[in-house]
């Protein structure tokens, strides 16, 4: 057996054995279904009545998907879903149960001595190996050609440009956007936002009279552009809506004129107490609008970055580094809400080039 | 047969009792007075802003309200004058009395970052009676009927078609404060946006048409009346939605989800894992043919 063998390797073995002397294992006490063939035989069939159990359950949960509608309730709960899943996790847990039961009762549990092995190669091994290497390192030289060495590593450490190169190309730069411009807004620094667009209700696209609104009343609003700047006034598509939607939803609140403190060249962008600001949060770009009347704050939820509305949307509170993008508004011929321009600056976070 | 007729004039006068003249005129009393009895609280009641019931609300109003509002209803101001103790309620109209007296949240116990609601202590005549008295105060929004906030009379096809509609306005403006099926959720320094499942949908209606608290106003220039209208009846889908994900704990997302699958999930792991490592009964026997 390798096991003496390995034994006798051992340094401290002899003195080990002298001053502690080795207890051994205690005596092994056995269990009721290891003497009593009775309960050994009862143990079984439990284990047997588990795994046909599970059985059970698999077939009752393929009769359930087959017998249940998909509008059918439990109580509250729909009762597809709900059969489904407790078939299925009965059949799994009665596996599992079985496989416990088992090894509790009927396996083997008589505890036995397996010698650990040393974790190093002999020593003669690893001379061999270490002889070898060296051998090798000696034929091919590579230690006194520094020409194919230093040109091996270059070969190799440019194999990682081309991965840069292709994901660099997975899409368009902002630059590359703004040159082509595909559609309105495109870019990070401009939105769908010009001179003239009408601000509309999110969801319903109607356009806002300043008279519609009452001091603090919020509105989720959108460029009209999102609703008619498609091709013959059709409301916008894919990437250019999703990214007219993300960069250019705003929100609107009515609050008492006296109340606003306007920033400095933002005297005349407001309507009546009605202010605009962009929702999208300037710390990483969360939807803002849950806004307190009151105190004319608006919150965002992923980080309590908390904007003063009243006061050109300072951050009162939070992570967020800059105040909301303000959106100049007034009012055009028809009477309804419009903005004076694009916003002025980025909206959403910071990025390196904005500093 | 003038002859007959007389005889028959003449009988029927005998007939007549000396009473009966008496118990006619009582007759007619008690008709009269029965009609007026069955028919007078009725119409009090549908008057509603009579003078009597603008009167009985401002009796009301000066032994619940006037200690904040003012005795007037022009709001207390702080002795320095930088703090508002009670706000004016001239203009809010008897939709914000109706709300905020009705969900019991007025008169407030006491102040604090949120007046949380509590159960009404005022009959709805007497809610009816101080709404009537606030209305006079200004113009403001009135009560909504339930005309405003149901679907009925509509078509299968047109309540589905309200129903997706007031889910993506609810998706939109309700959302963020009130969570995404309308269980509530925290706001700042203290407060929170109140649970909206469940609630009368007269009380959903009057608190957009006002903002109580911090919320914002959705007046109908915001939120038109049918925008209104489909909100609430999404509102009203969700409870009849049945639950396809098992329980729904609350449908507060992570925090209660988190809860349940750390102390109800792994605490079935760790009794598995304790059933598995327990130690199995021993016997003394020993094995016969070991």
């Amino acid at each position: 057996m390798s096991d003496s063998h390995e034994l006798a390797n051992l340094p401290d073995e002899a003195v080990t054995t002298d001053l502690y002397a080795d207890p051994g294992l205690p005596e092994h006490h056995w269990r009721p279904t290891d003497v009593d063939p009775k309960l050994e035989k009862r143990a079984e069939r439990q284990v047997a009545l588990m795994f046909t159990l599970s059985a059970v359950c698999t077939v009752l949960m393929i009769v359930c998907y087959f017998a249940i509608g998909r509008d059918d309730a439990i109580g509250s709960f729909g009762a597809q879903n709900m059969t489904l899943g407790l078939c299925l996790a009965g059949a799994l847990l009665f596996i599992g149960m079985g496989v416990i039961q088992w090894a509790r009762k009927l396996m083997a549990d008589q505890e036995i001595i397996e010698m650990r092995h040393p974790a190093a190669s002999s020593e003669a091994d690893r001379e061999a190996t270490v002889a070898a290497l060296n051998a090798g390192i000696e034929e091919s030289g590579i230690g006194r050609r520094p020409l194919v060495r230093n040109s091996l590593l270059g070969a190799v450490g440019l194999l990682g440009v081309p991965a840069i190169v292709m994901l660099r190309d997975l899409g368009p730069t902002p630059n590359q956007v703004v040159k082509e411009d595909p559609y309105p807004g495109a870019g990070i620094s401009h939105t769908i936002w010009s001179d003239g667009m009408r601000v509309v209700r999110d969801v319903v696209g109607t356009p806002i009279r300043p008279s519609d609104l009452e001091v603090g009343d919020l509105v989720n609003a959108e460029p009209e552009g999102l609703f008619n700047g498609g091709p013959d006034g059709e409301p916008l598509e894919g990437v250019a809506l999703q990214v007219g939607k993300a960069k250019g939803a705003v929100v609107v609140v009515r609050m008492q004129p006296d109340e606003i403190i306007p920033g400095p060249g933002r005297e005349n962008w407001s309507v009546d107490g009605i202010l605009c600001y962009s929702k999208i949060c300037t710390h990483v770009g969360c939807p803002i609008s849950l806004y307190e009347r009151t105190t004319h704050h608006l919150l965002c939820p992923c980080h309590q970055s908390t904007f003063d509305l009243a006061d050109s949307a300072r951050v009162v509170f939070g992570p967020a580094a800059r105040p909301l993008p303000q959106l100049p508004l007034k009012v055009d011929s028809d009477g309804y809400l419009v903005a004076q321009s694009d916003f002025n600056e980025p909206v959403g976070p910071s990025f390196w080039e904005r500093g | 047969m003038r002859l007959l007729n007389r005889s028959a004039g003449r009988l029927s006068r005998h007939r007549r009792g000396p009473l009966a003249g008496l118990v006619v005129l009582l007759l007619g009393l008690l008709l009269t007075g029965g009609l007026y009895a069955a028919f007078s609280p009725a119409q009090a009641d549908q008057t509603g802003s009579s003078a009597d019931q603008v009167a009985q609300g401002r009796r009301l109003f000066l032994v619940s309200c006037s200690f904040c509002h003012g005795q007037n209803g022009e709001g207390v101001r702080s002795q320095d004058g930088d703090h508002q103790l009670g706000p004016s309620l001239i203009g809010v109209g008897a939709a914000a009395v109706d709300f905020q007296v009705g969900t019991g949240r007025m008169p407030m116990t006491q102040p604090g970052a949120q007046v949380p609601d509590k159960p009404n202590v005022f009959s709805d005549q007497e809610v009816a009676a101080l709404a009537a008295y606030v209305a006079t105060l200004g113009p403001g929004p009135a009560i909504p009927t339930k005309s405003d906030y149901s679907l009925e009379g509509m078509s299968e096809t047109q309540k589905q078609d309200a129903i997706a509609r007031g889910g993506q306005i609810f998706l939109t403006n309700c959302t963020a404060c009130h969570n995404f099926e309308g269980s509530g959720g925290a706001m700042p320094r203290g407060g929170y946006a109140p649970k909206i499942r469940g609630v009368d949908p007269k009380h959903i209606y009057e608190a957009l048409l006002t903002g109580p608290q911090n919320m914002p106003n959705f007046t109908n220039g915001n939120l038109t009346p049918d925008e209104k209208r489909d909100v609430i009846a999404y509102l009203g889908s969700l409870n009849e939605m049945k639950e396809y994900g098992g329980f729904g704990l609350g449908g507060l997302g992570p925090v209660s989800e988190g809860l349940a699958a750390w102390l109800v999930g792994i605490g079935l792991c760790l009794a598995f894992a304790v059933w598995i490592a327990a130690h199995t009964t021993r016997s003394t026997k020993k094995k016969v043919d070991a």
